[in-house]
C-alpha cells in the first residue's frame, strides 16, 4: 500500500512537544467546560500524536478525502483528546476548543458525525468503532482503495460484547491489512479500577480471536511510533497494539485515580496541571 | 422483472427488491446475521456474492458494519427478525445510524414481524418493533401489506438518503395489488371508500380490514379501509379527510397499541381533529401456535374489527 503522508514524519522530540500541546489543551477544556472526561483523554496522547503526525494518511484541508485513513474513536468520551488533536493537526482552529461542551458549539460532550471536521462517526455509547470500521474497510475493498481504519477503543470498553462481535469479524472476512486496533490499555474505568469492576486479558483475549498483538509503553513516544510502524507492517493476521498507559498521565493528582475519569479540575488545580504538563515532568 | 404470485409473504419481496435496486444502478450492500434463509437475503447472495455477507448471529456489529458502509456511501441494507433488529441492537441504529449527520443509508428490513411468526412462541414474536423503529428520530417506518406493495417499499427506501425500518411477515397473505400500483412513503391507500367509519390498518391486518368492511356493509355500515403502510412519516392528510368524513376511526396493526400504527393516528387526530378511536393490536405477550391460530387467539380478526368499528360509532357525537 502507498502511505504518502502529507506531511514529512515529525521527530520524536517534535512529537513530544506536540503532546504536551494536546495535553494542556486537554485540561484546559474539561476545566473551561467544568465537565468531561480528563483521565482517559491523557492516556491516549502519546498514541494520538504519533499517529496523527507520523502514520494516518491524512488531509486536514479535506477531511473527507476518500482515500484518507481513518481515525475511529471508539472509546467516544475521550474528545478533549480527539478534539485537541483534530485542532493541532490543523482540522479546525484551537480556539475553538474553549467552547468545549457549551451550547451551540459543535464540540459537544461525545463526536457528533457530521459536526466536526475529522471526526468520522458519532460514538460514545461504547463498543461500536470496530463494526463501524468494519463497514468502511469492506467498502474500502468494494471500490479498490487502499486506506486504513485506525480504531482507538478503552479497556473499560472491552466489556461491551459488541466488540468482540466485530474483534472475531475482522480476521473472518480478511480485513487485516486495512484494519487496526487500538487498545488504551489505562487500566481503569467509570466505576473504579477495571480488574476490580471486570477483570479483561486485553492482550491473551485479541490473540484469542485471532489478531497479532503488539505491546508498547504508551507513553514512550519512540515505543508507540515503533508499535504503530510494526503494525503497518503486512502480516497474516490483523494488528491489535495494547499500549499500557496511565490513566490522567502528565497531571499529578489524576495519575492513576479513578476520580478524574470524569472530572473536571478546580481553576487551581488547572494552574498546578498546566504547570506540571509544561515541566513535562512527570 | 418479476411477478406476484397469488399468495406471496411479503418477506419474500426483499431479494427481489435488492435485485431491481442493483439493476437501477444503487450501490447496495446487504448484510444477514445467520437468519439469511429466512429473511430470503442469501437469494441477493447468490446473485451478488461480493454485494452480500453474513456476520453470524451478531445484530450489533451488523449494524455497525452498515453504518460504516453508509458513512462511505453505500446504501446498507440489514435484515434479521423483527424481534431482534431493532430490539437486539436498538443502541447501534440509535447511535451509529440515526444520529450521525441526520441519519445514515441504513435500510432495516426485518421479517417475522408480529405474532404470525407462529410457532417459535413469545420470545420470537415482535411486538414492540415499531415502538422502538418509529422513536429514531431519522427513520421511515414502513409496514408493507402484500408481495407488491412490499417489493415497491423496499425498493423506495433504498432510494432515499435516510435510514429506515421495513417490517415483513413470514406467512403468505392475499395480494392485494398489482404492478400497476405506486407505492409512495408516506402515502396512504384507500382501498375502499366509506362514510361512516375508517378502520385504518397495516400488514396482515389489511385482508382484515377489508374482511371486516364486507360484513360491515351487510349491516348498512359503510366503512372506508385504509392500508396506512408508512406508519413514520404518517399521511396526515389520510387521516384527517378519514376523522373529517366518517368521524369514527379503528385502528389495527399486529403489534400493541403502544407506540405503532394507532398512536401515530391518534397523535394527529388528537392534536388536529379529536375524535373516537377504537385500537386493535396485541397488547400482551404470546404463545405457540400456528399463525392463523394465533390471529384468533390474539382476537386480529374480521370479527373483532367489526366489533370495534361499531363501538367507535356509538362514541360520535
Amino acid at each position: 500500500m502507498s502511505k504518502a503522508l502529507a506531511v514529512s514524519p515529525a521527530s520524536i522530540e517534535e512529537l513530544q512537544s506536540l503532546a504536551k500541546s494536546v495535553r494542556s489543551n486537554i485540561v484546559r477544556m474539561v476545566a473551561s467546560a467544568q465537565s468531561g472526561h480528563p483521565g482517559g483523554s491523557l492516556s491516549a496522547v502519546e498514541l494520538g500524536v504519533a499517529l496523527f503526525w507520523n502514520h494516518l494518511r491524512c488531509d486536514p484541508e479535506r477531511p473527507d478525502w476518500p482515500e484518507r485513513d481513518r481515525f475511529i474513536l471508539s472509546k467516544g468520551h475521550a474528545t478533549p483528546f480527539y478534539y485537541s488533536l483534530l485542532a493541532e493537526r490543523g482540522y479546525f482552529s484551537t480556539e475553538l476548543l474553549a467552547a468545549f461542551r457549551s451550547l451551540g458549539s459543535p464540540l459537544q460532550g461525545h463526536p457528533s458525525m457530521g459536526a466536526v471536521p475529522g471526526v468520522e462517526m458519532s460514538s460514545g455509547s461504547l463498543g461500536q468503532g470496530l463494526s463501524f470500521a468494519i463497514g468502511h474497510a469492506i467498502a474500502g475493498r468494494l471500490d479498490r482503495r487502499d486506506y486504513r481504519c485506525w480504531v482507538l477503543m478503552g479497556d473499560g470498553e472491552l466489556n461491551e460484547g459488541q466488540v468482540w462481535e466485530a474483534a472475531m469479524a475482522v480476521p473472518h472476512f480478511g480485513l487485516g491489512d486495512r484494519i487496526i486496533a487500538m487498545i488504551d490499555r489505562n487500566g481503569i474505568q467509570n466505576d473504579g479500577f477495571a480488574d476490580t469492576i471486570m477483570k479483561t486479558h486485553p492482550a491473551e483475549m485479541w490473540r484469542g480471536f485471532g489478531w497479532h498483538v503488539i505491546e508498547c509503553d504508551g507513553h514512550d513516544m519512540a515505543a508507540v511510533d515503533q508499535a504503530l510502524s510494526e503494525a503497518e507492517r503486512p502480516h497474516d493476521q490483523p494488528r491489535c497494539i495494547v499500549a499500557h498507559t496511565v490513566k490522567g498521565r502528565g497531571v499529578s493528582f489524576m495519575e492513576n485515580n479513578p476520580g478524574f475519569h470524569g472530572k473536571a479540575p478546580t481553576a487551581e488545580q488547572l494552574e498546578t496541571a498546566i504547570a506540571e504538563i509544561e515541566r513535562g515532568l512527570l | 422483472m418479476t411477478t406476484a404470485p397469488p399468495a406471496a409473504a411479503t418477506r419474500e419481496a426483499y431479494p427481489h427488491a435488492l435485485l431491481q435496486l442493483v439493476e437501477e444502478g444503487v450501490d447496495v450492500v446487504a448484510i444477514d446475521a445467520d437468519l439469511s434463509v429466512s429473511t430470503m437475503g442469501y437469494q441477493f447472495g447468490e446473485k451478488h456474492p461480493d454485494r452480500w455477507m453474513t456476520v453470524g448471529v451478531a445484530e450489533a456489529n451488523m449494524v455497525g458494519i452498515a453504518a460504516g458502509l453508509a458513512a462511505c456511501g453505500k446504501t446498507a441494507f440489514i435484515a434479521s427478525f423483527a424481534s431482534f433488529l431493532p430490539g437486539r441492537c436498538f443502541d447501534q441504529l440509535r447511535t451509529s445510524v440515526s444520529q450521525p449527520k441526520g441519519g445514515l443509508s441504513v435500510k432495516a428490513v426485518a421479517s417475522h414481524g408480529g405474532i404470525t411468526v407462529g410457532e417459535d412462541g413469545a420470545s420470537a414474536q415482535a411486538i414492540e418493533d415499531l415502538a422502538l423503529a418509529t422513536s429514531l428520530i431519522s427513520f421511515d417506518v414502513v409496514v408493507p401489506a402484500d408481495f407488491e406493495e412490499a417489493k415497491q417499499a423496499i425498493v423506495a427506501v433504498g432510494k432515499t438518503p435516510r435510514p429506515a425500518y421495513v417490517r415483513t411477515g413470514r406467512p403468505k397473505v392475499p395480494a392485494l395489488y398489482g404492478p400497476d400500483y405506486r407505492f409512495e412513503i408516506g402515502r396512504a391507500s384507500m382501498l375502499r371508500p366509506g362514510r361512516d367509519v375508517t378502520v385504518i390498518a397495516c400488514g396482515i391486518l389489511v385482508d382484515a380490514a377489508l374482511k371486516a368492511a364486507e360484513v360491515l356493509a351487510g349491516e348498512g355500515i359503510d366503512a372506508r379501509v385504509l392500508n396506512m403502510a408508512t406508519i413514520k412519516p404518517i399521511d396526515r392528510e389520510a387521516v384527517l379527510s378519514a376523522g373529517r368524513e366518517t368521524g369514527a376511526i379503528v385502528t389495527a396493526e399486529e403489534h400493541q397499541t403502544h407506540g405503532g400504527l394507532g398512536t401515530a393516528v391518534a397523535r394527529v387526530l388528537a392534536a388536529e381533529l379529536p375524535t373516537p378511536i377504537e385500537f386493535v393490536g396485541v397488547d400482551r405477550y404470546g404463545t405457540s401456535g400456528k399463525w392463523d391460530e394465533l390471529l384468533q387467539y390474539f382476537e386480529l380478526t374480521p370479527e373483532r374489527l367489526v366489533v370495534a368499528a361499531k363501538m367507535a360509532i356509538a362514541r360520535k357525537r
